[in-house]
C-alpha cells in the first residue's frame, strides 16, 4: 500500500513536472560530469597502476654520455636501489616512403640474453628480437599504425650518424611511452615520431658503444629515499657526462599521464560543484514555493495528528525523489558519454588495454552528493514547514508588508512608468532571490565562457608561440655540437632562405635551496627565427653579458632581474657559472634561460658552437631540402614547425569541439533550469495578481511585460556577472593546470563573450515561451476566486 | 462529567506591533457527549479557544483538562498525539488535499489512527459512497465539506471540533452538511463543539456558549433541541 501521503507527493510532483525536469537536467549534467571524470580517472588510474607494476616501470631515470658497463655494479650498490637496467639509447632519423620529410625517432637497446628487468615491453603483434639479432627492430604500436606498416617491412634509420636498415619483427607497447611525444613537442605526432627497440649488441655495434651504456633506469627498494639515491647516482655518473637523474614524476610520458589525471580530478570536482549548487538553489526555490502554497494543507496534517517529523519527511522525500531521478539520469548520461571519453583517451594514451570501468563506488557517491546537496538546499524550507504552528498554518499567509524604500523615493523610480515600477518593487522586495537567480544564470554563462576560452587561449598561445617565438619552418638538432661554420653549409642548401644557430646545454640553476634542471640556450644577439619575447610580446635582444630568464621559472626560484644565478653546466667541462639575470621573458611553453651564443661559448670555454639550427625554407624547395638534410649524418632530429602547429590545432579542434558541445548543452540546462523555474515561481506567486490586472483591463502584452520584465532584469544582470565568473573560473583552471612544460595564458576572445551571451539569451527565450503559454491560459474567473 | 474543562484560560499574541488579548480568563466545562455551539462576533476568542482545546495552540495562562490531562503542560509532540488519537477537526475551508481523491483524503487520517473505521464506511456515513474516487475539484462545496466530516469522524474521535463548518456554504447545503455532521456524530458519540456566527444553528445544540471580548458572557442550556431539518437561516 502506497499511502495517501505518498500519493499526494507523486501527484504534486506530476503537477510541477516541467520544473522538476528542469532541475533534473541540471543535476543530471552535474552528475554526468562527475561520473565521466571520475570513472575515466578511475579507469586510467587502475590501468596505469597495473601496467606500471606488471611491466616494471622504473622509478629513477638518468641519461649520460658514455660509461663502461662495469659501472652498473657500482650503481647497484647504492643503498635503496633494487634493480638496475643499463641501456643504450639514441635519437634516430628515418625516411618513410610516404612522407617527404624525415621522421625522428628514438631507438632503445634490449638486453640480449634475458628479458629487460625494467620497462618491459608488451608484445601486441609479431615476436620479440632474438638474442644478437642484427637487423630486427620492434616498433611502438602508434607509429606502426600511423604508417600502416606490416611485420617484415624494412625501415631505414640514421642512428647517431650511422645508417642502418632494420626489419620490423614485432609491435610493442612500453610503460615508458604511454604518451609518446618527441622531445620538445607538446602533442603526440605518431607519423613523425616513433620509438624502436633492438638488440643491445647490435645497437652497440651500430653506434660504437661496445661495452658501454648511455642511459640507466632504476627500481627502488621499498623504503628507499629517492633523493639520496638520485644524489648518489649523480655523483657516480658525473665523470661520464651524467645529465642529472630524475624521478618517474618527471618522466615525460608519465608526466603527461599524471597531468591529465590531475586535470580530470580538478574538473571532476569543480564542474559538478557548480551544477549541484545551482540544482540545490533551484530545489530550494521550488520547494519553498510548494511549501508556501501548501500552508493550509500542512496545517491540516498537523491538526489531524501528523508529527513534525512526518511532515518534514514528506517534503524531504520529494527532494530525494527529484535528486535520485536527477542522479540516475546523470549516471546514464555519464556512463554513455564516459565510453566516448575513454575512447578519446585510448587514442592518446597507449595502454595494452584501456577499458571503461563502471565504478559502482563513483555512482553511489554521485547519487549521494546529488541528494545531499539538494537536501542541504531545502533544509531551511522544510524545517520551516515542519515548525509552522498548526493554527498559524491554517490561516492564509498574511499579506506582505510593503514600505517606502530609498529606491521608491529615488529619482530613477519616479522616472519609470507604472508597470516598470511594479517590476522594480518586485525585485526590491526579494533582492536575495533575484540575486541568487542571477547568480544561477551567470553560472551557466561562466561555464560557456569557460568552455570556449580554452580554444581562445590555445589559439592565442599558438599565435604567440608560432608567430612571434618559433618563427622558423624547420628546427634541426645535431648529434653533437658543431662549429658555427657548419651553418654556412646549411645556408648553401637549396631552398634555405635563412639559418640561425642555437646552442643548447643542459644546466642546473641554483637559487638558495631551490634548484631546477633546464636548458641554457645561446642565441645570436638579434635572432629573427627563434626569438625570445617580453610580456609586451616584443622581441628581446640578447644582452652582451647576463641572461634572459623565463618569467615562470624566475617566480618559481624567487629570482628578480639583477640577481646573480648559480648555474652548473651538465656537459663538457661541467663549469659552475655565475651569471646575472638582465631580463625576463614571457614564454608559455617551456621554462628556458637564454643568453648570447658567443658569450655562452666563452663561458663554456669553447669556440662558438651550435647543436641546433633554425631554418626558414622556401616551401617550393621543401621536399628537396628534406632530402638533402636526411643525407647529413650529423642531423639527429628535425622538427617541422608549421606541422607541429597544425597537429596541435587539429587535435585541439577535435577535442574542444566535442567538449564544447557537451558544455553548451549542459550550460543551457542551467540557464533554462534557473530561468524557467524563476518564471514559474513568479507566475505561481503572482498569477492571481496578474489575472486581477487583466480583469482591470491590462493587455496580455502588458501582463507579459510585468512578468518577464523581472526575469529580463535577472537575466541581463547575470550576463556581466557570468563574464566575471567565467574569467575567474578560467583563471583558476589555468593556475591549476600550470605545469613546467607549459602554462596557458588566460585569453578570452570577444566572440566568446558574444556567443555565450547569445546562448544564455536563447535559453531564456525558450523558458519565457514555455511560461508565456501559461500566462496566456490564465483563467480570469477562477483566478479571482483564488484557486491556485 | 466534563470531557474538557478550562480554568482561567488566557491567550495573548502579537499581531504585528499590537498586543492582542484573545482570551481573557475563560473558565468553562464541556460535558461528555454533548453538542456545544459557540457563538460570538469575530474576534471574540471562540476560534482561539477551539484551537487551544483542540491542541493546535497553547494557552498563555491557565489550564485545559482533557479528562485528567492538562493540555497546557503537554509538549508539542504530546499534543500531536492527543490530536491524532482523540480529536477530529472540521474547518470552514474544508482543507482537503486537492491532489487526493475523497477516499484518499479520508485515508490520510485512517492510516495513522488507532481504531479507525474504513474510508469507505466513513464516506458512506456522510452519504458520499458514490463519490469516493472524485478529487476535491470535482466535488461541490457541500460535498467537499462532507468529505472533511468523514475524514474527521473516521478515526472515531472523542471530540469533534468544527470551526464554522457551514460558513462557506449556502443555506440549503449548510443544512445538508450540518445534518450529516450531527447524524454521523451520533454514530461515534463524540462530544461536538461547533463554532458559528449564526445563532439559528444554536438551536441544534445541547448547550450554547456566548463569547464576547475574549470571555464567556453566557452559557445556555437548550431544552428544546431541534433537528437540522427544522432549522431556518
Amino acid at each position: 500500500m502506497i499511502g495517501a501521503l505518498n500519493l499526494k507527493l507523486l501527484r504534486d510532483c506530476r503537477h510541477i513536472k516541467t520544473q522538476i525536469v528542469a532541475i533534473m537536467l541540471v543535476m543530471a549534467a552535474g552528475i554526468a560530469v562527475f561520473i565521466i571524470m571520475f570513472s575515466v580517472l578511475d579507469s586510467l588510474q587502475l590501468t596505469k597502476r597495473t601496467y606500471y607494476d606488471r611491466y616494471q616501470f622504473a622509478d629513477i631515470f638518468a641519461a649520460l654520455t658514455r660509461a663502461p658497463e662495469t659501472l652498473a655494479n657500482r650503481i647497484e650498490e647504492i643503498e635503496g636501489v633494487a634493480v638496475v637496467e643499463t641501456r643504450v639509447v639514441f635519437g634516430a632519423i628515418l625516411q618513410m616512403d610516404s612522407m617527404p620529410e624525415p621522421v625522428s625517432g628514438r631507438i632503445i637497446s634490449l638486453p640480449d640474453q634475458r628479458e629487460p628487468r625494467l620497462n618491459q615491453l608488451y608484445l601486441r603483434q609479431g615476436r620479440f628480437v632474438y638474442p644478437y639479432e642484427t637487423d630486427a627492430v620492434l616498433v611502438n604500436e602508434s607509429f606502426y599504425k600511423a604508417h600502416r606498416l606490416a611485420l617484415g617491412d624494412k625501415l631505414s634509420f640514421v642512428i647517431n650518424g650511422f645508417k642502418r636498415e632494420l626489419r620490423i619483427v614485432g609491435v610493442v607497447l612500453s610503460p615508458e611511452y604511454v604518451y609518446s611525444i618527441a622531445p620538445g613537442a607538446l602533442m603526440p605526432d605518431d607519423k613523425r615520431y616513433g620509438v624502436f627497440w633492438m638488440s643491445r649488441r647490435s645497437l652497440e655495434a651500430a653506434v660504437n658503444m661496445q661495452g658501454a651504456f648511455n642511459d640507466v633506469a632504476l627500481k627502488l627498494s621499498r623504503h628507499a629515499r629517492p633523493e639520496q639515491v638520485m644524489h648518489a647516482l649523480d655523483s657516480l655518473l658525473k665523470p661520464y657526462g651524467g645529465l642529472v637523474a630524475y624521478e618517474r614524476k618527471e618522466q615525460l610520458s608519465n608526466f603527461f599521464v599524471e597531468n591529465e589525471l590531475k586535470q580530470l580530478r580538478v574538473f571532476g570536482m569543480l564542474a559538478p560543484m557548480i551544477f549541484l549548487t545551482v540544482a540545490a538553489f533551484l530545489v530550494n526555490v521550488v520547494m519553498s514555493r510548494q511549501i508556501a502554497t501548501q500552508r493550509e494543507q500542512i496545517g491540516m496534517f498537523k491538526a489531524v495528528g501528523y508529527t513534525d517529523r512526518e511532515i518534514a519527511f514528506l517534503y524531504l522525500k520529494m527532494v530525494l525523489l527529484i535528486s535520485v531521478l536527477g542522479a540516475l539520469s546523470g549516471i546514464l548520461l555519464g556512463t554513455w558519454m564516459g565510453t566516448g571519453m575513454i575512447e578519446m583517451y585510448a587514442r592518446f594514451f597507449h595502454f595494452p588495454i584501456l577499458q571503461y570501468s563502471f565504478s559502482y563506488k563513483v555512482m553511489v557517491f554521485g547519487v549521494f552528493i546529488c541528494s545531499a546537496s539538494a537536501i542541504l538546499g531545502t533544509l531551511h524550507a522544510v524545517r520551516q514547514a515542519a515548525s509552522l504552528p498548526p493554527a498559524e498554518a491554517m490561516r492564509p499567509a498574511s499579506p506582505v508588508r510593503y514600505r517606502e524604500t530609498w529606491f521608491s523615493r529615488s529619482f530613477v523610480y519616479h522616472r519609470l512608468d507604472f508597470l516598470s515600477r511594479i517590476i522594480a518593487r518586485q525585485l526590491e522586495r526579494r533582492p536575495v532571490r533575484a540575486l541568487l537567480s542571477s547568480l544561477g544564470v551567470s553560472f551557466s554563462m561562466s561555464i560557456l565562457i569557460f568552455s570556449f576560452f580554452m580554444q581562445d587561449s590555445m589559439d592565442y598561445m599558438l599565435d604567440v608561440q608560432y608567430d612571434m617565438t618559433q618563427r622558423e619552418d624547420l628546427n634541426l638538432s645535431f648529434t653533437e655540437a658543431k662549429s658555427l661554420q657548419a651553418l654556412e653549409q646549411i645556408r648553401l642548401l637549396p631552398g634555405v632562405l635563412k639559418a640561425e644557430p642555437i646552442r643548447q646545454v643542459p644546466v642546473i640553476i641554483k637559487a638558495g635551496h631551490l634548484e631546477k634542471r633546464t636548458a641554457l640556450t645561446g642565441l645570436i644577439e638579434n635572432p629573427d627565427l627563434f626569438r625570445v619575447i617580453d610580456k609586451h610580446l616584443q622581441p628581446v635582444r640578447m644582452p652582451p653579458k647576463g641572461l634572459i630568464m623565463n618569467q615562470r621559472l624566475a617566480e618559481k626560484l624567487n629570482i628578480v632581474t639583477g640577481d646573480v644565478l648559480s648555474i652548473e653546466v651538465l656537459e663538457g667541462k661541467r663549469q659552475s657559472l655565475q651569471i646575472p639575470v638582465s631580463g625576463l621573458t614571457q614564454e608559455f611553453i617551456g621554462m628556458g634561460v637564454y643568453m648570447d651564443i658567443y658569450e655562452l661559448s666563452k663561458l663554456l670555454d669553447e669556440t662558438p658552437r651550435m647543436n641546433m639550427a633554425s631554418i626558414m625554407l622556401d616551401q617550393n624547395y621543401a621536399a628537396s631540402t628534406y632530402k638533402r638534410l636526411r643525407q647529413i649524418p650529423a642531423v639527429q632530429g628535425l622538427n617541422i614547425v608549421p606541422v607541429l602547429r597544425q597537429i596541435f590545432e587539429d587535435l585541439m579542434a577535435e577535442n574542444m569541439l566535442r567538449m564544447a558541445a557537451i558544455n553548451i548543452l549542459f550550460a543551457s540546462f542551467i540557464s533554462f533550469g534557473v530561468i524557467y523555474n524563476t518564471a514559474r515561481i513568479a507566475l505561481s506567486e503572482r498569477g492571481r495578481e496578474l489575472a486581477n490586472l487583466r480583469v482591470l483591463g491590462l493587455t496580455r502584452k502588458e501582463v507579459a511585460y510585468l512578468l518577464f520584465g523581472e526575469l529580463g532584469v535577472i537575466t541581463l544582470l547575470s550576463l556581466p556577472l557570468g563574464m566575471l565568473l567565467g574569467y575567474g573560473l578560467s583563471y583558476g583552471l589555468m593556475v591549476s593546470m600550470d605545469t613546467e612544460l607549459y602554462s596557458m595564458p588566460v585569453y578570452i576572445d570577444r566572440s566568446t563573450y558574444g556567443i555565450s551571451t547569445l546562448i544564455v539569451l536563447a535559453s531564456a527565450a525558450v523558458s519565457f515561451f514555455l511560461v508565456w503559454r501559461k500566462v496566456d491560459a490564465l483563467d480570469l474567473v477562477s483566478a479571482q476566486k483564488g484557486v491556485e | 462529567m466534563a470531557i474538557l474543562s478550562a480554568e482561567n484560560l488566557k491567550k495573548t499574541y502579537m499581531a504585528g506591533e499590537t498586543r492582542v488579548e484573545a482570551l481573557r480568563g475563560v473558565t468553562l466545562e464541556i460535558p461528555e457527549g454533548e453538542v456545544v455551539v459557540m457563538l460570538g462576533p469575530s474576534g471574540s476568542g471562540k476560534s482561539t479557544f477551539l484551537n487551544i482545546i483542540g491542541g493546535l495552540d497553547q494557552a498563555s495562562e491557565g489550564h485545559v483538562y482533557f479528562h485528567e490531562q492538562d493540555l497546557a503542560r503537554m509538549s508539542s509532540h504530546q499534543l500531536t498525539l492527543y490530536r491524532r488519537e482523540h480529536v477530529g477537526f472540521v474547518f470552514q475551508a474544508y482543507n482537503l488535499v486537492p491532489s487526493l481523491t475523497a477516499w484518499e483524503n479520508v485515508s490520510l487520517v485512517t492510516e495513522i489512527a488507532r481504531h479507525p473505521m474504513s474510508p469507505d464506511e466513513a464516506l458512506a456515513a456522510v452519504g458520499l459512497q458514490h463519490r469516493t474516487r472524485h478529487f476535491p475539484s470535482q466535488l461541490s462545496g457541500g460535498e467537499q465539506q462532507r468529505v472533511a466530516i468523514a475524514r474527521a469522524i473516521a478515526k472515531k474521535p472523542e471530540i469533534l471540533l468544527c470551526d464554522e463548518p457551514t460558513g462557506a456554504l449556502d443555506s440549503e447545503t449548510g443544512i445538508v452538511v450540518l445534518k450529516a455532521l450531527l447524524d454521523v456524530n451520533k454514530r461515534v458519540a463524540a462530544t461536538c463543539v461547533i463554532i458559528t456566527h449564526n445563532s439559528a444553528v444554536a438551536r441544534l445544540a445541547d448547550r450554547v456558549i456566548h463569547f464576547v471580548d475574549g470571555q464567556v458572557s453566557r452559557v445556555e442550556q437548550n431544552t428544546n433541541k431541534i433537528t437540522p431539518d427544522e432549522i431556518e437561516w
